[in-house]
């Protein structure tokens, strides 16, 4: 138990942590190709047509995954935030920065995917219905951090206002998971429930799983990779940084 | 049935497409992004090594 904390806090500084991180973006990039790689042709040549939606129900395996990861690196950025706030340790900031284009990007992937699965399902690209409008609300918490995180020059109090915006917005992630119980809107109940009465054909919920491994694995990946430039940008005056990089480009 | 029949989406062929096509851009353009990003900062911190010698 002792040199486990010891280890904890040995990696929790950005000079040990910042070796580590780059020994794992290329471990977790292959990981997620593959992932990604099998659960595509999963999608396209494994799953079989659906009875009612033909094609345009594959849509789902991108879409589903996507809002998972929307909320769960949501709640990843404000436990990291968290901890910032309670231990002041400059890394969980920055992870919490780093997690947040990628976040960002899987909201923005998840609403769009959305709208090409309504147009052709519902008649629809876009409804103001409750899980709907409670994922754009994410996209903008995604983006409002960014903006907040980049617009105050001190970093220190740039962290806590982030940290404190991202707290807050957490109340939104159990909104948009349960909104589609507590409001009766037009998008469906959930397909895959934690009580396992899951109402899917066994290979469509594997692609799914499958699917959200990969972008599991990317985000991790690109996360370690961003990381690592925010080190180098807010430390460049470190000696560390300096003897590092050296003078070579 | 050919590997192309099997793509063939019928009338969802916008819609599936465009929604694999869109989540691909995104994943491939933010890893390109990011290594840009990376380089860029990499080479300003050598050039202030530079001046600094």
């Amino acid at each position: 138990m002792q040199n486990r904390l010891i280890n904890w806090f040995k990696f929790s500084s950005p000079t040990t942590f910042y070796p580590l991180a780059g020994r794992m973006a290329p471990i977790f990039w292959v990981v997620a190709i593959v992932l990604i790689g099998i659960a595509l042709y999963m999608s396209f040549f494994v799953a079989p047509v659906d009875y009612k939606q033909g094609d345009g129900y594959r849509i789902i395996f991108i879409h589903v995954p996507a809002s998972w990861m929307s909320m769960f690196l949501y709640l990843v950025m404000a436990a990291w935030s968290a901890i910032g706030l309670a231990f002041n340790t400059r890394l969980s900031f920055m992870m919490s920065q780093a997690l947040a284009p990628t976040g960002a990007m899987f909201a923005f992937v998840s609403l769009w995917t959305g709208a090409f699965w309504g147009k052709p399902m519902w008649g629809t690209w876009w409804v103001w219905d409750a899980r709907i409008t409670s994922e754009l609300i994410l996209l903008f918490l995604y983006l409002g951090y960014m903006a907040l995180v980049g617009a105050i020059d001190d970093r220190r109090r740039a962290d806590r206002a982030g940290a404190i915006l991202l707290l807050v917005g957490v109340v939104n992630i159990p909104i948009i998971y349960f909104s589609v119980k507590w409001w009766n809107t037009l998008h469906q109940g959930a397909t895959v429930k934690m009580n396992g009465q899951t109402s899917m054909d066994e290979t469509m919920l594997w692609t799914m799983l499958v699917m959200a491994l990969g972008f599991w694995a990317y985000s991790i990946a690109a996360a370690m990779v961003r990381v690592r430039s925010i080190m180098l940008e807010r430390e460049h005056d470190a000696q560390w940084v300096r003897d590092m990089i050296g003078n070579k480009t | 049935m050919s590997f192309w029949d099997k793509l063939d989406m019928g009338k969802y062929a916008l819609y599936v497409w465009g929604s694999f096509g869109v989540t691909a851009l995104c994943m491939i353009v933010e890893p390109i992004l990011l290594r840009s990003n990376a380089r860029r900062i990499r080479r300003r911190i050598a050039r202030l090594n530079r001046l600094e010698q």
